[in-house]
């Protein structure tokens, strides 16, 4: 490779044809472009049931437009949808190309599976609008949508598996692992937290078939490994092939990743029960929660480090390269996220986190900086390639967009830490009588300035994604933006060297 | 001693069970004849642009 071709994207034009393998590529730019638009859905939900925190009128009087029926269609935006659809097109992008192998089932498979879980998402969105849940939180859908699901799941399983089954690499990369754990234990988690025994056949109404503290259990084992194989391990997926490809070297360590993923497999499962400290759930079980979840900040930073060092000797690059940034940055927040996750897990910690902003906060220093980060980096290496155009049209524009969307995660987090943290001292606070001292509305009313502010930053975070819109849009067209480009002249040199 | 017996006394060591095999995985990932061929399935996503390290 010359030294001309190393800008960003400039390379990727002849990857289409490798040995003869014709790799399929319609349904993943699909699912691209339904990830971008559900992103802006999603996060519009955000920005306003942040806004019906701050300003309760926003409820509208009305009982689809009421907070409890929007956050659920804010969670299954941005988590299913939004991430859903990233993970589906970078898996299949990404599993043809390290297998050598073009999509099992073919182009046909790959857009059932996509025209039907998106149809399932507007379902599942039009149904807790108009009030059908079962209350079990990233659960919500009821029975009759959550077989539909798992119809479209197994077809998705079938042809990712398949695909790396008929393989002519002969090693399973390392992706592919963690794209396969998170298949697998989404779909024994959906079908394990979802035995549901409806009311009448013709009806949306069911109960779960265990109930009282097993049905929380239940319902925290699934909650947990869907943060844990869902958000973690299906996005590690993305951070083993994204990262290496976009920074041009292999993954600092490969046998570190393999010590990574079993790790992380082998800890996780147990980690659900710190949902539910203090609860009737047995001490017993609690004490084994939090001490898994203890154990599970080694391997998160392993993986960490696994990310972020792909990168040594070629630093630069973060200076030269903002998609690059993106998912380098998106790493660090995960170390982030996977620090204060077993800090909160800690029991006397969690009975001053629990029930408070402090738990928002963290879900989306996760969500925002890890989960929501690695995907814009992802895409923005995606749709070049996809769309068979030699650049990005400005990455002048994704430097704003970084900005833009990472002074609205700080907003965001910081305003949920000083929150969450003096609501849960506010909720413990007696005075010298052995009374409360506060009431709870006045904990709420103390909370409103920080409201503001998040919203804000939601704002923000918003305001990013827009830019990336535009930026992608006129990446399609194939237009290409007149600005400074970024100097990368000392390094071009030292690679041509090498 | 019946097979009944023995899978229930073999199942109450899994914590172990699952520590060594564990243990054997960390082993794998870490012999020293193995570091080649972790190598070059490192280059793997790396391979398909016909770029040469
Ligand atoms: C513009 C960006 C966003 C804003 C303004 C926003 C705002 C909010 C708000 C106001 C809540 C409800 C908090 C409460 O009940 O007190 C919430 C919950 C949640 N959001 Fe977001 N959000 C955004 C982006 C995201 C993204 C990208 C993800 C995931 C990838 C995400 C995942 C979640 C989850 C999982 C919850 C539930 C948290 C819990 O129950 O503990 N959010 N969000
Ligand atoms: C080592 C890793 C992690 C550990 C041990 C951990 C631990 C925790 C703990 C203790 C809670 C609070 C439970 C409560 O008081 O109710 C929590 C909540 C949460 N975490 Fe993490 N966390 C980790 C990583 C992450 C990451 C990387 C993400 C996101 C991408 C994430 C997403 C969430 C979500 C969505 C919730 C809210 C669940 C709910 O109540 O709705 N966590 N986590």
């Amino acid at each position: 490779m010359t030294s001309a071709t190393l800008t960003p994207g400039a390379a990727l034009g002849s990857q289409r044809v490798s040995e003869n393998v014709r790799y399929y590529e319609d349904a993943v730019r699909l699912f691209v472009i339904a990830s971008v638009f559900w992103g802006v859905v999603g996060f519009l939900a955000g920005v306003f049931i942040a806004l019906q925190l701050a300003f309760p009128a926003l409820n509208l009087g009305l009982e689809w437009t009421s907070f409890g029926r929007l956050r659920p269609v804010h969670t299954s935006a941005v988590i299913f949808a939004f991430g859903g659809n990233v993970l589906f097109a970078t898996s299949l992008y990404s599993v043809q190309r390290t297998s050598r192998q073009f999509l099992f089932g073919g182009e046909g498979l790959a857009k059932f599976v996509f025209w039907n879980y998106n149809i399932f998402i507007v379902l599942a969105a039009l149904s807790y609008v108009l009030g059908y849940t079962q209350g079990k939180e990233y659960a919500e859908p009821e029975w009759i949508l959550d077989l539909y699901l798992t119809v479209i799941w197994v077809l998705y399983a079938i042809q990712f598996v398949g695909t790396v089954m008929t393989r002519k690499e002969s090693h399973i990369y390392v992706a592919n692992w963690f794209f396969m754990a998170f298949i697998l234990t989404v779909a024994i988690l959906h079908i394990g937290n979802n035995v549901n025994v409806p009311v009448s056949l013709t009806g949306m109404k069911s109960y779960p078939f265990v109930s009282g503290v097993q049905s929380a259990m239940v319902q925290w084992w699934y909650g947990h490994n869907a943060v844990g194989f869902f958000l973690t391990a299906g996005f590690l997926g993305i951070m083993y092939y994204f990262v290496p490809k976009r920074a041009e070297r292999p993954v600092y360590s490969y046998r570190l990743s393999i010590v990574h993923f079993w790790t992380l497999i082998f800890l996780y499962i147990w980690a659900g029960p710190h949902h539910l400290h203090y609860t009737a759930l047995p001490d017993w079980a609690q004490t084994l929660g939090m001490t898994f979840s203890v154990m599970l900040w080694m391997p998160s930073w392993g993986g960490m480090i696994n990310g972020i060092m792909t990168l040594s000797g070629a630093w630069d690059k973060l200076r030269t390269d903002p998609v690059l940034r993106f998912l380098v940055t998106s790493v660090a927040f995960y170390g982030m996220s996977t620090f204060e996750g077993p800090l909160m897990s800690v029991k006397p910690v969690n009975a001053l986190s629990h029930y408070t902003d402090w738990t928002i906060g963290h879900v989306h220093s996760g969500a925002l900086g890890w989960v929501a980060f690695i995907s814009f980096g992802a895409i923005y290496y995606l749709v070049p390639v996809l769309w068979k155009r030699s650049q990005l049209y400005s990455l002048r524009l994704v430097s704003y967009h970084f900005w833009t969307a990472t002074i609205g995660i700080v907003l965001y987090i910081t305003a949920m830490w000083v929150s969450g943290i003096m609501q849960g001292l506010m909720w413990r606070a007696y005075d010298n009588l052995g009374f409360l001292q506060y009431s709870f509305v006045e904990t709420v009313a103390a909370m409103h300035p920080f409201y503001v502010i998040r919203a804000l930053g939601g704002v923000l975070f918003l305001a990013g994604a827009l830019i990336m819109v535009y930026n992608l849009w006129r990446t399609a067209k194939g237009d290409v933006r007149i600005e400074k480009p970024y100097a990368s002249a000392p390094h071009k040199a030292a690679v041509g060297a090498a | 001693m019946d097979l009944d017996s023995i899978t229930v006394a073999l199942r109450s060591f899994w914590t172990v069970w699952l520590a060594l095999l564990f243990t054997g995985i960390v082993v794998y990932a870490m012999w020293p004849g193995n570091r080649g061929k972790f190598e070059d399935a490192s280059r793997i996503p790396l391979k398909e642009d016909g770029q040469e390290f």
